[in-house]
């Protein structure tokens, strides 16, 4: 390859352009950058292509925007018809500038803005209940028997959100449990009172930590599992097929999700509680001195069947509420990698809040009603 | 029936050769001794029904898909004995237009032609969009469509879109895996129009992988017939619509066919006589 090169023979009219080397993509940059300060307003009177080797798009572009300007062009020597084609196709196509679209910064549109996002927002949760009560009637018209419930697809939902879960599920919780006895024993150690080590553990676990982690992990992995999976048909139309064959999207690809989720997050729950109490006594055992009889019989004498049940009616709840999040989210996807992607964040970030939020109001609730 | 042994490949001449090529999946047997030459500078179609392997063969020349034998040469050069560096500079002068276009959903049209401009030269961002521009004007989209995505653009507008990335790098063969697909007939009739007019001004070698034989009729000069495993004719239309083979019987002589044919005919006396 040889570096695109031009030469200006000044004459008695004015100047003649001598084009040299190759005036293709590869050749141009270095002249690119020298000439960035013509646009074509002294023209010249003739052009001497007689040492051009090569000319491509980029080196036709390159000649009319900087030297040639609009037609008629002065005349070219030695320039290859094919050349010429090039030259008059590009001159042809080539776009006028366009000015650029500039963002407008200042208090007035910062406030409307904001007011848009507001109102996206509204509009989103109004969005999710909406979607919730549908959900609702397809669930209620299949209890009476006009639509049907799919099994099969309900059950494999139920095998990977659930029965896949249960390892990642456990060892958090355990681990969790672990963490929790050691930093209740070393705070209650000042007031010798170590053993209550294990109220501490079991009845945030009970209450609170089973369930709240077991949301947490599977609207990470569940709830965006759904907003990626339905997203995808989505972008490739495959909702729009369910729909022309005359099928029901959300009888079909909803509701055995959000039944999946609501059978088995209480399960995994409770499953997480027994992992935690389990890593607390076992960092009681070894560390604390709490043996695992005692550990046993102290949380026997303490532990009421009430906080256990206020941990687990959270569940079911948290689970439509993580299956509707993932199956909207993914119902908003566009035909694009990147929709797929917001979407999914969206609903991970979105389940998760509200998961936190709508537990806190639990808490509230439970503690005014006194359980 | 074969198509005549060829001669080994030589010299700049032949843009792409492929000699000996298999490509097996499994039990299935797709291309089993695949020839063919492809001439700098001509219009050459690849034809053949469902599942014969056309984009298979695409892929295997392009180096997007591994077959199990065969050489392949680029430019006179074996694809296989090139270090990594030099078979990245002959990459850019091959472009390929895919099916639905390909396009990267997460830029807009612009950007999506700016891609292969920033990634390989060295030329200014500003200079870079006006090039870009240029090609979107040159595959005949309007000026307002550089700004929108993907999503929003229409099939024949994502082919012309893709088209368009395509030839940023000024390639000198083009690859067009079925471009009239899924276009209306008048659609599929204007891109014809605009492969044959890209071929012409910016000679490139084009590459036309179709079973539209519209598109075969009007602008190949020479068309490539992939049957049973292996390229069993390569010919102008003329001469391999007579062959006797029962595929290619079936293909160019059924009433789609005629009709294509005449109306090609009609085409191209009308554009001789003025």
């Amino acid at each position: 390859m040889v570096i695109a090169e031009f030469e200006r023979l000044e004459s008695e009219d004015g100047y003649v352009l001598r084009l040299k080397g190759d005036w293709t993509v590869a050749g141009l940059p270095a002249i690119e950058e020298r000439t960035r300060d013509l646009h074509a307003r002294e023209r010249p009177v003739r052009i001497d292509a007689s040492e051009l080797a090569r000319l491509d798009t980029a080196g036709a572009l390159l000649l009319v925007q900087r030297w040639l300007g609009a037609q008629p062009w002065p005349p070219m020597e030695h320039l290859r018809p094919a050349d010429r084609d090039l030259l008059e196709l590009v001159g042809e196509r080539m776009a006028s500038p366009r000015p650029k679209k500039r963002r407008v910064y200042g208090l007035l549109p910062l406030a409307e803005r904001a007011g848009i996002a507001a109102e996206n927002a509204t509009r989103q949760f109004l969005l999710l209940v909406g979607f919730g009560g549908q959900t609702l009637l397809t669930f209620l018209a299949i209890l009476v028997g006009k639509r049907k419930l799919r099994w099969t697809s309900a059950v494999h939902h139920m095998e990977r959100a659930g029965l896949d879960a249960v390892p990642i599920v456990c060892l958090l919780s355990f681990l969790v449990g672990a963490v929790v006895a050691f930093l209740g024993a070393t705070v209650l150690a000042d007031f010798g009172a170590q053993v209550f080590t294990v109220e501490l553990v079991s009845f945030s676990f009970m209450r609170e930590f089973g369930v709240l982690l077991t949301a947490i992990m599977i609207a990470g992995r569940s709830g965006s599992a759904y907003t990626a999976e339905i997203g995808m048909m989505r972008a490739r139309e495959e909702i729009d097929a369910i729909r022309s064959l005359g099928m029901d999207p959300i009888e079909l690809l909803v509701v055995p999700r959000v039944i999946a989720l609501v059978t088995v997050l209480p399960v995994l729950s409770f499953l997480a509680v027994l992992s935690g109490i389990l890593g607390g006594a076992l960092v009681g055992s070894t560390e604390l001195g709490i043996s695992p009889g005692l550990f046993l019989a102290r949380m026997q004498e303490t532990a009421e069947l009430r906080h256990f049940v206020v941990g687990l009616v959270k569940a079911p709840v948290f689970a439509v509420l993580i299956a509707l999040v993932g199956c909207l989210e993914g119902l908003k996807v566009r035909a694009s990698a990147e929709s797929v992607g917001r979407h999914t964040t969206s609903s991970v970030v979105q389940a998760i809040f509200l998961v936190i939020l709508l537990d806190a109001l639990f808490a509230i609730v439970f503690m005014e009603l006194d359980v | 029936m074969s198509a005549p042994a060829l001669a080994p490949p030589g010299g700049e001449d032949h843009v792409i050769s492929v000699r000996g090529l298999v490509n097996r999946f499994g039990t299935q047997v797709v291309h089993d001794g695949v020839d063919i030459d492809i001439r700098r500078g001509e219009v050459i179609g690849i034809i053949g029904g469902s599942g014969a392997g056309k984009s298979v063969l695409m892929r295997s020349i392009l180096g997007l898909q591994r077959f199990q034998a065969g050489r392949v040469w680029w430019f006179g050069q074996e694809v296989a004995t090139l270090a990594d560096e030099q078979r990245r500079s002959l990459e850019r002068r091959v472009g390929v237009m895919f099916q639905d276009g390909a396009l990267f959903s997460s830029l807009n049209v612009l950007e999506n032609v700016m891609v292969p401009l920033k990634e390989h030269t060295r030329l200014d961002e500003h200079f870079i969009a006006d090039l870009a521009r240029m090609k979107i004007a040159l595959v005949g989209l309007p000026p307002d469509a550089a700004d929108k995505f993907p999503e929003q653009l229409s099939g024949g507008m994502r082919k012309r879109a893709g088209l368009a990335r395509s030839l940023a790098l000024d390639p000198e063969v083009v690859f067009f895996d079925e471009p009239t697909s899924g276009l209306d007939p008048i659609g599929a009739a204007a891109f014809d129009e605009l492969v044959a007019t890209l071929h012409e001004a910016l000679h490139i070698t084009v590459i036309l992988i179709t079973h539209d034989l519209d598109s075969v009729y009007r602008i190949c000069e020479r068309v490539a017939v992939l049957a049973d495993s292996r390229v069993i004719a390569l010919d102008t239309p003329e001469k391999v619509q007579v062959m006797d083979h029962p595929w290619i019987r079936q293909c160019f002589q059924g009433p789609r066919a005629r009709m294509a044919y005449t109306q090609a005919q009609t085409l191209k006396s009308a554009a001789t006589t003025p």
